[in-house]
Parts: C-alpha cells; sequence; structure tokens
C-alpha cells in the first residue's frame, strides 16, 4: 500500500517536472521577465545584466524585512536604491532570513546564477562566507556590512559612524533617567556591538556622570523573546530606559509594559512603542546604496572599504518623540550641530576604559583598526565581555 | 449521520486514482493560498521547476539537497521497519557532524584521506550512539522512544550552540559566536562539481536495499515489523537485532553530519542539520520505507526546496510556500489513505450493528 502511494506520488511528481520541461524553451524569458518585474517593480524588458546600462544587485538579510529594525533599515536602502535609479535598469533581489552559516554561501551562488554582479551582504557573521564567495566569483562586486575583511578588488566592507548617532541617544538616556540606571540589550560580543555601548554611554555620561549602563547579552541578533526577556530583567531590576542593539523592537516593547522609556535602534520604531519610545541611532543606507551602484554603472568603482558618518547622511538621530522634552530636544540638537560643523567628534579622546585607564588620550582620535578591534567597555559601562 | 466502514472492494486501480486525487487536491489547495497572497500559482509552480532544472547550477543544488536527505531517510527507514520510532535524525546528524568537525578543527595536519577517513567512521559511531541511549533504554525499561528520541535531538543542539558560543569559538571572529572554517584537506572532493556524498548515497542505497531483501539480518527485521512475537517465537534475539539496527540507523544519519560539515558547509554550527532529520521522516514514509523509491521522493523534496528558494528572490515570496507545499502533499496523501481503508455510509439503524469502528 505504502509502496503503492509513494510511487504514485513520484510519478506525479516527474509528469510535473517533464510537464514542465516541455514548457521550459518558453520559461526562459518568462523566468526573466518575472524576476525583474516581480522583484524590482521596473519594467525590463526581459534583460539580462549584460545590458548596456542595467544591473542587477543582491541583498542579503539576516533577518525579515518585517523587522522595523535592523533588515528593515536596509530594505529601506535597497528600496530608495531603485526608485533613485529608477531609470537606469536596476534590479534588486533580497533573500531574506540568512543565518550566518553555509547558507549565506548558498544564497551568494543562487542570487549570481540569477545573474546578479553587485552583492550586499548585511550581516557581520558572513563575512568569510562573503570572503571565499568574492575569490570564487571575480567577476562580481561584493559588499560586506560591519566587517573588517577586504580584498582590494571585488570585495569591500562599508559601515558608518553609528557612534555618532549612539552618543546623542544617549544624551536623551541620561538626561531621562530618573534611577541614573539605563539597561542596554545587546546582542553579540563583537567590536561593533561594544562600541555602540561605549559611545552610548559616553554620551549618557556627557550630560550626567552619575548614570550608569547595564548590559545583558543576548547571543542573538534575532529573537524578540529573548530579546525582551532581557529588557525586562533589566527593567525589573531598576533600569528606567532601556537601549538595545537587536534587531527587532521587543526591548521597546518590553519598556512599554513597565511603563518605561527606550531608545531604539536602526530605524523609526515609534509605532511599536508609542508611550516609551524615545529616539534611536538610525541608518540611512540608501545614500550608500545609490552612490555604490552610481559608480559601478559609471564605471567609475573602485574597491574601497566605507566608514560614513552623519555628514554624508548614512548615519543619523531618528526624530524625537513628544515623551522628549524640549531642553533635551535642544541639547541633542546642539550636540548634532556640532558634530556636523567638525567641533564635536565623539571619537576623541580622553576615553577611560572600566578600570579607569586612559585608553584613548586627549588629542588622540580613535582609529579604524582600533575600532575595528575595540573589546573592551569604557567608564561607566557595567558588564562583561568574555574573552 | 454518516459512519465510517472498513472496505476491501476497492481495486488497486481505484486506490491509484485515490491517491493521484490527492495530490492535486494539494496542489489545488496550495494555489488557493498562493493566490490569496497575491500570485498566479501556475507561474510560481513553474518556476518552482525551473529553479530546479533552470541551469546546470540549479540542478546540482537540488542534488546537494537531496543527498542528506537520501541518507538520513534510509537510517530512518531501519528503524522504521522494526516500528521503532526514530524521531531523532535531526540529533544524530548534529553529533555525526560534532565528532567529524573535531578531527576536521583540532587534526587537521593529518593528511587529507586519512582525516576524511577518521571524521567519517567517528561520525558514524557518535550518530550511532546518539541513537542506541534511546534504543538501550526502551529494551531495558520500556521507555518511548519516539519522545526520547526527540528530545535527544534538542540535547544535541544545545550542545553544539554551547560549543559554537564557548570553547569552539573562532578565537580570530572578534568575539562573533561561530566556528572557524575547516582547512582545505578536511573537504570532500568533488565529482562532477558536486562533493562525493553523491556517490556514496548510491552506494548506500544500493547495499541497504540488498541488506533489507537479500540478507538473513534483513529478514528478521522485517519480521520484528510485522511481529515481535513471532520473531521471538522463531528464536530470534529480538533486542540485540533492534540495538544493532538502531546503532546501524543512527551510523548512517551520523554520516550525513559528516558529508554535510565536509562537504557543503566546511565549517560546523548548531543549524548544520537544517531540519533535514525531519524532512527525512516525511520522505521515508512517502516512500514506504523502500530504499529505491526513497531516491525517488528525496529528489523531489529537494526538487521543491530548491524551488522554494528560488521564487523566494523571484517572486519576493517567502521560501515557506514550499513548505506549505510540502505540508500539504503529505497530508492529502495521508488523508487518501483513509479513504482507501474506509468509507462513509449513510446511517440506517438496522446496518448500525454492522458498522465496525468509528472514529
Amino acid at each position: 500500500m505504502k509502496r503503492l502511494t509513494a510511487l504514485m506520488l513520484t510519478i506525479v511528481f516527474v509528469c510535473m517536472a517533464v510537464l514542465s520541461g516541455c514548457g521550459l524553451s518558453a520559461t526562459d524569458n518568462s523566468e526573466n521577465s518575472s524576476s525583474t518585474s516581480t522583484a524590482s517593480g521596473t519594467t525590463a524588458s526581459g534583460s539580462s545584466s549584460t545590458d548596456a546600462n542595467g544591473l542587477k544587485v543582491g541583498f542579503i538579510y539576516i533577518g525579515s524585512v518585517g523587522d522595523v529594525g535592523y533588515t528593515y533599515a536596509h530594505d529601506q536602502g535597497r528600496k530608495y536604491l531603485e526608485t533613485t535609479l529608477k531609470d537606469k535598469n536596476i534590479t534588486t533581489l533580497a533573500v531574506e532570513n540568512v543565518p550566518e552559516t553555509a547558507e549565506v554561501e548558498k544564497s551568494i551562488n543562487n542570487l549570481i546564477d540569477q545573474g546578479c554582479k553587485a552583492i550586499f551582504a548585511t550581516s557581520f557573521g558572513y563575512m568569510d562566507f562573503v570572503e571565499k564567495a568574492a575569490k570564487d566569483h571575480p567577476d562580481v562586486k561584493f559588499f560586506h556590512c560591519s566587517g573588517n575583511k577586504s580584498n582590494g578588488t571585488n570585495f569591500v566592507n562599508y559601515f558608518g559612524q553609528i557612534e555618532e548617532g549612539r552618543y546623542l541617544s544617549g544624551i536623551v538616556a541620561g538626561l531621562k533617567t530618573k534611577t541614573n540606571k539605563i539597561g542596554y540589550v545587546a546582542a553579540m560580543q563583537i567590536p561593533e556591538v561594544i562600541r555602540g555601548i561605549d559611545f552610548f554611554t559616553l554620551g549618557v555620561r556627557s550630560v550626567n556622570p552619575d548614570a550608569v549602563v547595564n548590559v545583558k547579552w543576548t547571543n542573538t541578533w534575532y529573537d524578540p523573546q529573548v530579546e525582551k526577556d532581557a529588557a525586562t530583567a533589566l527593567l525589573n531590576e531598576g533600569n528606567d530606559v532601556i537601549a538595545q542593539h537587536q534587531d527587532s523592537t521587543a526591548a521597546q516593547i518590553a519598556a512599554q509594559e513597565k511603563n518605561a522609556f527606550a531608545i531604539g535602534y536602526n530605524s523609526d520604531s515609534s509605532k511599536a512603542a508609542p508611550k516609551a519610545y524615545l529616539t534611536a541611532p538610525v541608518w540611512n543606507w540608501g545614500v550608500y546604496y545609490v552612490d555604490q551602484v552610481q559608480k559601478i554603472l559609471d564605471g567609475t568603482w573602485k574597491a574601497e572599504n566605507y566608514l560614513g558618518g552623519m555628514k554624508d547622511g548614512v548615519v543619523d538621530i531618528g526624530p524625537m518623540t513628544d515623551l522628549v522634552d524640549a531642553d533635551i530636544k535642544a541639547k541633542v540638537e546642539e550636540a548634532k550641530k556640532k558634530i556636523l560643523d567638525g567641533s564635536l567628534n565623539v571619537l576623541a579622546g580622553p576615553i577611560k576604559d572600566q578600570t579607569g585607564a586612559v585608553k584613548i588620550p586627549e588629542g588622540k582620535v580613535m582609529t579604524v583598526e582600533e575600532q575595528q578591534s575595540c573589546k573592551w567597555f569604557v567608564e561607566g559601562v557595567n558588564g562583561k565581555i568574555n574573552k | 449521520m454518516f459512519r465510517i466502514i472498513k472496505r476491501t472492494d476497492l481495486t488497486k486501480k481505484q486506490s491509484v486514482i485515490f491517491r493521484i486525487i490527492a495530490i492535486f487536491g494539494a496542489l489545488v489547495a496550495t494555489s488557493i493560498f498562493i493566490m490569496l497572497i497575491g500570485f498566479n500559482p501556475i507561474d510560481v509552480y513553474v518556476s518552482m521547476l525551473d529553479g530546479s532544472f533552470g541551469s546546470t547550477y540549479r540542478f546540482k543544488e537540488a542534488i546537494i539537497q537531496a543527498i542528506p536527505l537520501i541518507i538520513t531517510s534510509l537510517g530512518i527507514s531501519v528503524a522504521f521497519r522494526m516500528k521503532f520510532w526514530n524521531i531523532g535524525a535531526e540529533g544524530q546528524i548534529i553529533m555525526g557532524a560534532f565528532a567529524a568537525s573535531y578531527f576536521a578543527l583540532y587534526h587537521s595536519n593529518i593528511p587529507t584521506g586519512l582525516l576524511l577517513l577518521l571524521m567519517f567512521v567517528s561520525a558514524a559511531i557518535t550518530g550511532g550512539i546518539w541513537a542506541l541511549i534511546p534504543a538501550y533504554f526502551k529494551a531495558k525499561f520500556g521507555t518511548n522512544e519516539t519522545l526520547f528520541t526527540l528530545m535527544m535531538n534538542y540535547i544535541a543542539q544545545k550542545f553544539l550552540m554551547y560549543l559554537q558560543y564557548g570553547p569552539w569559538k573562532d578565537p580570530n571572529a572578534l568575539g562573533a559566536g561561530k566556528i572557524a572554517l575547516f582547512s582545505d584537506n578536511a573537504s570532500l572532493p568533488k565529482v562532477f562539481g558536486i562533493h562525493i556524498g553523491w556517490i556514496a548515497a548510491i552506494v548506500l542505497v544500493i547495499l541497504m536495499h540488498i541488506f533489507i531483501n537479500k540478507t538473513k539480518r534483513g529478514y528478521e527485521i522485517q519480521v520484528i515489523g510485522e511481529s515481535e512475537n513471532t520473531a521471538r517465537y522463531a528464536g530470534m534475539n529480538v533486542k540485540k537485532i533492534i540495538l544493532s539496527s538502531i546503532l546501524l540507523s543512527g551510523a548512517l544519519c551520523g554520516m550525513v553530519g559528516m558529508f554535510q560539515v565536509s562537504g557543503v558547509n566546511h565549517t560546523l554550527s548548531y543549524q548544520v542539520a537544517n531540519g533535514v532529520g525531519f524532512t527525512a521522516i516525511i520522505t521515508t514514509w512517502l516512500a514506504g520505507l523502500s530504499a529505491p523509491v526513497i531516491v525517488v521522493a528525496c529528489f523531489l523534496f529537494a526538487v521543491l526546496q530548491q524551488g522554494g528558494t528560488y521564487i523566494q528572490t523571484a517572486f519576493n515570496i517567502h521560501s515557506s510556500v514550499a513548505q506549505i507545499l510540502q505540508g500539504m502533499i503529505l497530508f492529502f496523501v495521508l488523508g487518501s489513505e483513509f479513504f482507501i481503508q474506509y468509507k462513509l455510509v449513510r446511517n440506517r439503524s438496522t446496518e448500525h450493528k454492522i458498522g465496525k469502528e468509528a472514529a
């Protein structure tokens, strides 16, 4: 009986396969038109990436575009790229929920198979797989977000000086807290996250030297339940403002449930927790994506790593909600103006670590290398980094 | 209103028709879903097939997905033949991958051939032991193997998670929770662009077919599956046969772990099994536990998966649509089984006593 079931099942499948095989000659163009028209909304006429001025660009995301966080911010950048370069025959393909495993390599190969000539891989843990893919596909350009590797020919890394946004959001938190205890839900113990905590804390302490920032690690980029539990634990310990470095809005929601305040990350998430959300350091990736793709189209692209700041518009502090008092807003705007005109450099010393030792002396600025290998907390952080 | 009675009147031809209807039912039901989210189901189905057969690369990808499914299904089929419900293939794959990775990461200076052999053997042994634990408890204390093997999956996965974020963390990853990439001499060689796991899969299928149908032990396994008492009456050492066969079942799954880390991933992560252990239960069942049919069923599921990945970028719809289709097919085929064995009859009081069993 069962054997027969399986046999029938397989026969039907084979029939399907054969049928589609017959249709394959016709499928050839339907494949192109379907992928170009539906994925991008542009009306490319079944053309491939080899067109005179046209380019298929692939994006690989760690989370879902619906996370209203990190992946959402990148996807907004992708959409911005599409609308800005609408008449340049740009097609974008995106793959969501790609874990930091060999899946990365597979997703890259799938995108290349579908004609992508430029690929933006947007999570730190993708780095080694992207490096390998760049070696295997010298004709494809690879952009890896937040890492520290590159090969000088077709593999670059890009990131932004989000520390500026972190610093400004720290000012908001430092002035808003009543208990002088601020909680911070943090994903992974990597330099990017550690730096975020450090410069947030420096922002806090620039206006409130008594406040401390308590850190809880989640070991996950995206797991709303774990993130929320960590935030709730911090709230129960007396922290009354919660900041976070995660891909979802779970920490903000936890803060709202406990009548506390929250600083978001990545994008404006005021809708997720309207009674708690104050502001957030935000990304405008589209600026960079348009710039790079335009350069590829013009033939002026060079393999250069990128670290843009508030001046470029890649990073910013999101709109502050009505929960932020006018005098706090004024302080933030003032600091922002100083960052933009260059009179305030958040990366400049003196910066002390947790033990009180001076890490960045006065008159020095944290270098890119120091940023990319930063494994220490500044004074005022209450948390531990595993060796 | 209705009664359910056992039917014996169905010809082979009729039951075949039932099953064809079931599969079309699954396709239609999934079509409705696809339409609801705003796409043309025919387009989606066609491009799913295009995603698996449209280019050599896509076809190879489908094969690479089929390899772990086939070998795992073979392992599961041995256990299922004895009505030992091994739901723990996922964990057995993980533990096999763990053992193989130990040698790949910490003894990478051994020459390639020997290193691969060590990885292979240790993976098979570790996977086998992971399966043997619940089998032993079942034989000794009569524990429920379904729950036991299922729970062993979570232990294996959390253990790897611990390794990945703890002692095995790549020191060069600046704190990111990942294990280092293997060196080249821990990578399986490729034949026709696909790691040699595909040759192993073919060989194992043939061996399994011979083992079950032509050897004494294979015959014993089949007898135990039909009736343990018969086996006992015939003088078989049932416990010993079950234990050794489950060791084989787990060993096959463990090998899959080695093929995945060495042939595909070139590193270890706690997501290494990626649901293969569960999907293989479906394919094993659909294949009626028969080794040659397993190849076909697994390949078609691999096509579904590869096609699912493809439609994600081609249509911007989630690859889980493919999983929905898989689930629908299983649901409808198992459902049709009911209508093949039973029929519904309008209730009349006189016939009431004749009715056999009600659901």
